[in-house]
């Protein structure tokens, strides 16, 4: 999603059409948020009263996803995920064998049935070619997918970009509840959590002041505060350099190569070693940047893009990460 | 305007020295304005420092040296460079093909670099270890390639060798390779966010490195442009007319738009697909000056390195310090100007 939100800002030919798609995504995350919650609540505690793992008698199911109520009427063993993020969460809880296709992009985890199936311009035909029972995705790009799916009886749930780490973890419970693998999506969320967690705890006052600068690709796209990884790295107290003129709260702004240099961030973080090549070497050669004490102290760390731009599980690892860059830093 | 008029060739001096002073003005407010403060004492001072025998206390630290001459000097020089050559090659364009809509992406130029680019970003090999960056050069190459495509389709037409038969072979060419780009976009979306940055086209990451790259085809494009620009106005009255001037129509406009094509490829391969200069700039000169192209090439040239590089401030300053893509502001201040000066003007557009 973070790709899509940057795709819809550089589609964005006009300063009012950047508005208009912030605006709507700032109205959508609280009430899915609220939603996701409040729905998937119940789920839980019914299948968790009843038994323990894969639980048939729970179906049908009936969550409340971004697209609305969707209802799977037993217990889905072909199910389709065309959302990276959502195929690693479906193997993380144990859903794996329950998958028979998940999209081009969904590169994690190794065993994953990875076909040629698009997560950008999904086409129904192909989808039904694999019969499924179920369907994630984390966009339907022109709205037209998801009734379409609707139309053929297939269940689709839509997990869009989680825009905080909560209602990531919302998601995951409802992956849990769809395919009847609750309690081990409630273990993962715990087990997610307490990493996350451990891993702040052990930071101390040693980010106190320290500041980062996020880098989706060279031309110096970067993430606020106000986004999913925000809200991820909230915890370490660090302060963001795209935070100061955010007036829109757009979230993924374009920063200029001189304020970045000028506001000599103590680390920089590249999310865009994969798409784009970038690396500790490549940053220190561009012009001018050999001036930042990151550059000069080797404070570059490079992340993996997919790591860094989606939602699933290995958020714990990125934290870890993150962590071990400011510790290494504070030492 | 009721005084006694100025010639012709007097009055083109004054628009050529009006242009240069607010090119100037642009360069030194660009220096001065960017997303991050640095005092003006200390551009002043740094800059003195790089002549020769001079060596005066600046102030500026490491930092403001290298955002000054690595970060916003080369932005600012690519920025005239890139204005300049859209202008000139829209003039040609136009001229040439005596057609008020032609821009130097009209043959397919444009559509051609974005082919190559979209090749060298989602098939390309890795950049590290590449003298040359593959990307400009796929983007250079497919611009050629494209105008190439188009002129030898347009000339394999038997009857009506004109401007016109040119011209539409140009926007079949240009559909064929936008949708040619468009389907390997789609078929690698994982590359879909660097294409389309690329296509918004840039200066963000503009470096001495992309100057140099650019500067030898500019230049050389620059120069056949001006020699050719008497030419242009012999080819205003008509292909049959001019031919009986004793100008053969078909090479001129093959050697105008060839050195057009060639310099507009140079620049589009590193900054990307700025539109909406290559229009704005001639017909705004033409409109304001009513004259004839040997003051519309010249002036053009200098007037689009101020506007483009105006644009730019305003592309990083407006929202500072975010970048508003410059084709929105090319576009977004260019169109509203275009029109004042089309309501108030005499002269005629094409």
């Amino acid at each position: 999603m973070r790709r899509i939100a940057l795709l819809v800002a550089a589609l964005g030919l006009t300063m009012s059409a950047c508005a208009a798609s912030d605006g709507a995504s700032a109205e959508t995350s609280p009430s899915t948020l609220a939603t996701t919650t409040t729905t998937a609540a119940p789920t839980t505690t019914t299948s968790s009263s009843t038994t323990t793992t894969v639980d048939e008698a729970a179906f049908p199911v009936t969550i409340v996803a971004e697209n609305g109520e969707v209802t799977i009427p037993e217990r889905p063993d072909r199910i389709v995920s065309i959302s990276p993020t959502s195929t690693e969460v479906l193997f993380a809880i144990g859903a794996g064998d329950q998958v028979v296709a998940v999209d081009s992009l969904s590169n994690y985890p190794a065993g994953a049935p990875v076909t040629d199936l698009s997560g950008f311009s999904p086409n129904v035909e192909a989808i039904a070619a694999f019969e499924p029972d179920l369907v994630f995705l984390s966009f339907d790009p022109d709205g037209g997918l998801i009734p379409a799916l609707d139309a053929i009886g297939v269940p689709a749930v839509l997990h869009s970009g989680a825009v905080d780490v909560e209602s990531a973890y919302a998601q995951w419970l409802q992956v849990g509840a769809a395919t009847g693998n609750t309690d081990a999506a409630l273990d993962l969320v715990s087990e997610t959590r307490t990493r996350i967690d451990a891993a702040y705890a052990s930071i101390g006052a040693g980010a106190e002041g320290l500041s980062y600068y996020w880098e989706l690709d060279q031309t110096f796209y970067s993430v606020t505060s106000a986004t999913f990884v925000g809200d991820l790295l909230a915890g370490t107290s660090m302060e963001n350099i795209s935070d100061p003129a955010d007036e829109d709260g757009f979230g993924y702004p374009q920063l200029t190569a001189e304020y970045i240099i000028g506001t000599d961030p103590d680390l920089v973080y590249l999310a865009d070693t994969l798409c784009c090549g970038q690396s500790a070497e490549t940053v220190a050669e561009r012009p001018g940047w050999d001036a930042m004490t990151a550059v000069q102290s080797g404070q570059i760390v490079e992340l993996d893009d997919d790591v860094a731009s989606r939602w699933g599980p290995r958020i714990a690892d990125l934290v870890e990460q993150i962590v071990e860059s400011i510790t290494s830093l504070s030492q | 305007m009721s005084a006694a008029r100025p010639s012709s060739s007097r009055l083109g001096w004054w628009w050529g020295l009006g242009a240069v002073v607010l090119l100037l003005a642009a360069v030194l407010v660009s220096l001065v304005i960017g997303a991050f403060a640095l005092p003006v004492t200390g551009i002043v001072g740094s800059t003195l420092n790089r002549l020769p025998l001079i060596d005066v206390d600046h102030g500026l630290d490491e930092r403001g040296e290298a955002i000054l001459w690595q970060v916003r000097m080369p932005r600012i020089v690519l920025g005239v460079i890139v204005g300049a050559m859209l202008s000139a090659a829209g003039a040609a364009y136009q001229g040439v093909f005596r057609n008020p809509l032609a821009d130097p992406y009209l043959l397919g130029a444009g559509a051609g670099a974005g082919l190559g680019a979209t090749l060298a970003i989602a098939y390309g090999p890795d950049a590290a270890g590449w003298i040359v960056d593959p990307l400009p050069l796929a983007a250079f190459v497919g611009g050629i390639v494209g105008v190439v495509l188009a002129y030898l389709l347009g000339y394999s037409v038997r009857s009506g060798r004109t401007a016109v038969t040119l011209i539409l072979a140009g926007v079949a060419v240009a559909a064929f390779l936008t949708a040619a780009q468009t389907f390997l976009q789609q078929r690698n979306s994982d590359t879909l966010r660097e294409v389309y940055g690329w296509i918004l086209g840039s200066l963000a990451t503009a470096s001495w490195g992309d100057v140099r790259l650019v500067l030898p085809y500019v230049v050389l494009a620059l120069v056949v442009v001006v020699l050719g620009r008497r030419l242009m106005d012999v080819l205003a009255v008509g292909d049959v007319e001019a031919s009986s001037l004793g100008v053969q129509p078909g090479r001129v406009r093959l050697v105008l738009v060839a050195f057009a094509t060639l310099g507009t490829a140079a620049v589009v391969a590193v900054t990307g697909l700025i539109g909406f200069v290559g229009i704005i700039v001639p017909h705004t000169v033409r409109l304001l000056t009513g004259a004839s192209y040997r003051i519309i090439v010249p002036v053009s040239i200098i007037l689009g390195g101020a506007f483009l590089v105006i644009a730019d401030v305003i592309a990083r300053t407006v929202q500072s310090p975010f970048e508003v893509p410059i084709g929105v502001v090319t576009a977004f201040v260019g169109a509203p100007f275009f029109a004042v000066v089309l309501r108030t003007s005499r002269g005629v557009v094409s």
